[in-house]
């Protein structure tokens, strides 16, 4: 079999071969190292690869000391979830070469349930940003078009699943990170509900919104993943204490008949792109003729989540970031034995992070400070428990809501780093599930003018099996369309 | 210009508050299993969590709030039944995570109080909130002469104690105390003290910063509104919570006189001065950005569970004092000298401990109040535990101590040279009481005072106590004085 053949299939394709002894698990590995050789000069996906640590792991596949229904499945871990050993940078200078001594939680049940981690992906800085560009290692490029965008902040894992450098990856999502680079690179992409990820070893952006999730090729895939990241952890208190939502049961039904969908009124019309408009219709219709009882249904105060997201996440994050001081690791500027401690810290601060991260440090701390906290954070809090009102009321009437999941396809490089707020509507759509803490996923419903456009599912919280469900259906009414890689002729 | 104590509260009333930091005695530390321990080797007690690593997260310590809400139940708290923790953003390097875990405006317990026994009056000190937190590491500054930041060529930080459970315990405004402020400061501290070794809860010692005092003083003339408060901090042991309230009071006192204006401020007391001097200002406050912490779900006691806790609450030291002072048969004299000289607990703990009443009472009253006395401490701040004194006193009481190794003995213990047995030990301090071994230091002081021997065997008998006491120096007060004594009548040929 070709090397290319291993990289094209899926995980669930790739685990049984294994698992039937038709290919080794190392074989699959230095399939998809030499992938990653091949085309990350120019996707620029990864920001390590650790050849060596894969091929061990599938060598322990290979002896039969690790199986499961991903063993010797390769993916790409996203650089915000710590790995004990293997460089962890959240796409920022300040972590420049830091090396965590243990291992997050997802990235140990990823070890032990067998999957080949083959490296770290790009990533927007400390996961800031909705298009890989505000990596402090240069941007990600999006496999269906080198000059553009392959969304963020997870654009690496994305465009690594994409470009087959990888079946599967690992994204975390606080504002859409994981739903938008789906979005726009044609890929599945899973934010699971709130507590039911781990977040231990996931270096915080915003604790409240934070959610690691699968990144995959196809809705089953995805749902493989999940199972093996998902479930109770005591090192996290805001792990949810239940049992895992049957995710992949879920993604083989390919039934939704008598399901009833919400069209969600306010995720459209202004701002979203004709293109993206037409093909949510075309799937909403592709919904109703699978079976679904389609509706429209209001929200009423998902018009604020945008608002609210940029004082919460910040604010969270003004305090999440300030341990990066330089005192017990990564960068430090200035430590001459002339500048002070806080001059140390300072510098390095400064050096360290980059304009995006500057700019929502600042803005959290004056969102928190003294005076301001009732009218910024507070306020922003009490939007929040609106916008939860509003699914809960939502979810009363129908099983699922459905949206465009990022309004516009993948934009070029460049086009909108000089405009942060036109880069902050990029996850209008998305943002109101983070606030709620119900999962929600991105899954292709075809092109845009030659690009990727993405269908978001929301569900109730603890409903993921939902996603998987009206998601497995779809795809298999619709399948992906698959990129043309011309570039790579 | 000084202004003496009394005088200065006969012009002024003084308000005074406490903030008291208990370290808890768990097992482990508030947000992860490192264990809660003192005096290891530095930051070897800690772990991603306690070095506020990226990614890691905290998970409470449900014993920790177990001794919280028990603390509140003693100090007669409402208990909350829904609250959070909050972080408290601020910068610096002992600080892992820049932000302390804390609590801010839904505290765990409130509304309380503590009576206190102030010259035979019981006065009420109301508890605003009881709260918990995590404590922060320690930093050493180096190269320095004060050991201050000033001056120092570099810092050491030692994680061990970053994340060790911390309650914070405030009282409201104690008003109308008058000249009894500084008293009534140091008998709740005192008090409070006792309460929280009887819960068990905390090791409570001062000296070693289990806990510790922030003593706020402010003064004004009566009729007018509370004068602007000082935060006195450092304040190591019970008598400087005294002294740090009568330093306070006579200094604000000096400056209101002259018609100047009290800053608000953090002061530092020094033991060594019984002083206080200026620290950071408060006018240029640091803005804490506190806000609810997203890492942790709220804390939502069960009322069940808390009344379960609250039946089963020991009684108060109080009442415990009273009970066995009865029991042990005290006088009433006795026992108010005892609280007079803060040593009533420790002698009911030495005899807990095995001793009888009358000789612990004589030990913490007479060589250990002595000892405290002269180190300039308090007696339960001594280098020796209420165990300890008993086994002394067993040692005595079986005749392997005299009376006077006994003391050495003690001072041995004082001096940190280890337990009884181990000073008795490493110093040789067993009596002889071997004739064989005594004869010769015998025979040497017949020898030396013929004088007095020829007196002796004359009659007088009083005069062998000279010889007594020149055996005794020869044996460096090791021999057995009843012992040597037969043995220098039977030489002397004199019977009694």
């Amino acid at each position: 079999m070709s090397s290319t053949d291993l990289t094209r299939r899926t995980a669930a394709e790739t685990a049984a071969a294994i698992a039937a002894r038709e290919v080794s698990a190392v074989e699959v590995a230095q399939a998809h190292l030499d992938r990653i050789a091949a085309v990350d000069d120019r996707v620029h996906a990864f920001l390590h690869v650790d050849a060596e640590g894969a091929l061990a792991q599938a060598a322990r596949v290979d002896a039969g000391e690790l199986s499961g229904p991903l063993a010797g499945v390769p993916l790409a871990l996203k650089d915000v979830l710590c790995q004990e050993g293997i460089p962890t940078t959240v796409g920022s200078k300040i972590l420049e070469g830091w090396r965590p001594p243990y291992d997050a939680t997802v990235t140990a049940r990823l070890k032990a349930a067998g999957v080949v981690l083959l490296g770290k992906t790009n990533m927007d800085e400390f996961a800031m940003g909705s298009s890989t560009e505000h990596s402090a290692y240069g941007p990600t490029h999006n496999p269906w078009d080198l000059d553009r965008i392959p969304g963020g902040s997870g654009g690496g894992s994305a465009a690594a699943v994409a470009a087959y450098e990888a079946p599967l990856a690992i994204g975390t999502d606080t504002g859409g990170s994981i739903r938008q680079p789906a979005s726009v690179t044609g890929t599945v992409g899973v934010k699971p509900t709130y507590g039911g990820v781990s977040r231990y070893g996931l270096v915080a952006f915003s604790s409240s919104l934070d959610q690691a999730g699968p990144c995959a090729r196809t809705v089953l895939d995805a749902a493989l993943l999940h199972a093996v990241i998902a479930g109770h952890d005591p090192a996290d208190s805001t792990s949810i204490p239940l049992p895992v939502p049957p995710v992949v049961e879920a993604a083989q039904k390919r039934d939704i008949t008598g399901l009833r969908i919400g069209v969600v009124k306010e995720l459209a019309g202004e701002g979203y792109e004709a293109g993206v408009e037409a093909r949510f219709a075309e799937a909403v219709e592709l919904l109703t003729a699978l079976g679904a009882t389609v509706t429209e249904v209001s929200c009423p105060h998902f018009g604020y989540a945008l608002p609210a997201y940029y004082l919460i996440a910040p604010s969270e994050a003004s305090s999440n970031l300030a341990r990066f001081d330089s005192v017990r690791f990564g960068l430090r500027v200035g430590d001459d034995g002339v500048h002070s401690l806080e001059e140390v810290m300072s510098l390095t601060r400064e050096q360290g992070f980059g304009p995006e991260v500057k700019r929502r440090i600042m803005l959290g701390t004056y969102a928190l400070s003294s005076g301001y906290y009732d009218a910024y954070y507070g306020q922003a809090q009490k939007v929040r428990t609106l916008i939860t009102q509003d699914f809960t009321r939502a979810f009363e009437q129908v099983d699922v809501l459905v949206s465009p999941a990022s309004p516009g396809v993948a934009f070029r490089l460049g086009e909108k780093l000089g405009d942060p707020l036109a880069m902050y509507r990029q996850d209008l759509a998305t943002i109101p599930s983070n606030l709620y803490g119900g999962p929600a996923m991105s899954l292709p419903c075809g092109l845009s003018d030659g690009l990727p456009v993405g269908l978001q599912i929301m569900a109730p919280t603890m409903r993921d099996d939902l996603l998987y469900q009206v998601g497995g259906a779809f795809e298999a009414a619709l399948p992906a369309p698959v990129p043309s890689l011309s570039w790579e002729s | 210009m000084t202004v003496p104590y009394l005088e200065a509260l006969q012009e002024f009333e003084p308000v005074i508050g406490l903030e008291t930091h208990v370290e808890l005695g768990t097992n482990s530390k508030m947000f992860c299993g490192c264990a809660a321990e003192f005096g290891a080797e530095p930051n070897t007690r800690t772990c991603p969590v306690c070095l506020g690593l990226p990614g890691a997260l905290p998970v409470v310590n449900e014993k920790a709030i177990e001794s919280t809400v028990r603390i509140g139940l003693a100090l007669h708290c409402s208990i909350a039944t829904w609250c959070r923790f909050a972080r408290k953003n601020y910068f610096y390097p002992d600080m892992p995570k820049n932000f302390q875990t804390s609590q801010y405006d839904e505290p765990l317990c409130v509304d309380g109080y503590l009576d206190v026994e102030v010259g035979g009056e019981t006065v009420r000190v109301e508890i605003e909130r009881v709260h918990l937190e995590e404590d922060t590491g320690k930093t050493l500054h180096v190269g320095g002469a004060t050991g201050r930041i000033s001056g120092a060529t570099h810092s050491l930080v030692d994680y061990n104690r970053a994340g060790i459970p911390l309650v914070e315990i405030v009282t409201r405004p104690v008003t109308g105390t008058g000249e009894r402020a500084a008293a009534v400061a140091k008998a709740y501290v005192a008090e409070l003290r006792d309460l929280l070794r009887g819960l068990d809860v905390s090791d409570v010692r001062m000296e070693q910063g289990s806990m510790r005092c922030d003593v706020n003083t402010s003064l004004g003339r009566p009729g007018e509104p509370w004068g602007t408060r000082t935060e006195t901090k450092n304040v190591n042991s019970l008598r400087s919570v005294e002294r740090a309230v009568r330093s306070e009071v006579e200094r604000q006192a000096v400056v209101l006189r002259s018609g100047g204006r009290i800053v608000q401020e953090t002061r530092h007391f020094s033991e060594a001065t019984g002083t206080t001097s200026p620290g950071r200002s408060k006018e240029e406050a640091t803005d804490y950005r506190y806000f609810p912490e997203p890492d942790l779900v709220p804390v939502a006691p069960d009322p069940a569970w808390v009344a379960a806790l609250k039946a089963a609450l020991p009684e108060p030291p109080s009442v415990r004092r009273k009970q066995l002072v009865t029991q042990l048969g005290l006088s009433e004299n006795d026992s108010q000298a005892m609280v007079n000289a803060g040593v009533l607990d420790l002698v009911l703990a030495t005899v807990e401990a095995g001793a009888p009443a009358a000789e612990a009472r004589n030990w913490w009253l007479g060589h250990l109040a002595q000892a405290a006395n002269s180190a300039g401490t308090s007696p339960d701040e001594l280098a020796i535990t209420p165990a300890a004194v008993a086994r002394v006193v067993e040692l005595v009481a079986s005749g392997s101590l005299t009376a006077g190794l006994a003391r050495q003995v003690v001072d041995g213990v004082l001096a940190g040279e280890g337990a009884p047995d181990d000073v008795v030990a490493a110093r040789g301090l067993a009596v002889v009481s071997d004739e064989g071994a005594l004869g010769s230091a015998v025979d040497e002081a017949i020898a030396a005072q013929p004088g007095i021997a020829d007196k002796v065997r004359g009659g007088k008998l009083p005069a062998v106590g000279a010889l007594v006491g020149a055996v005794m120096k020869a044996t460096r007060g090791q021999a057995d004085a009843a012992v040597v004594r037969k043995l220098l009548l039977e030489r002397l040929g004199v019977s009694e």
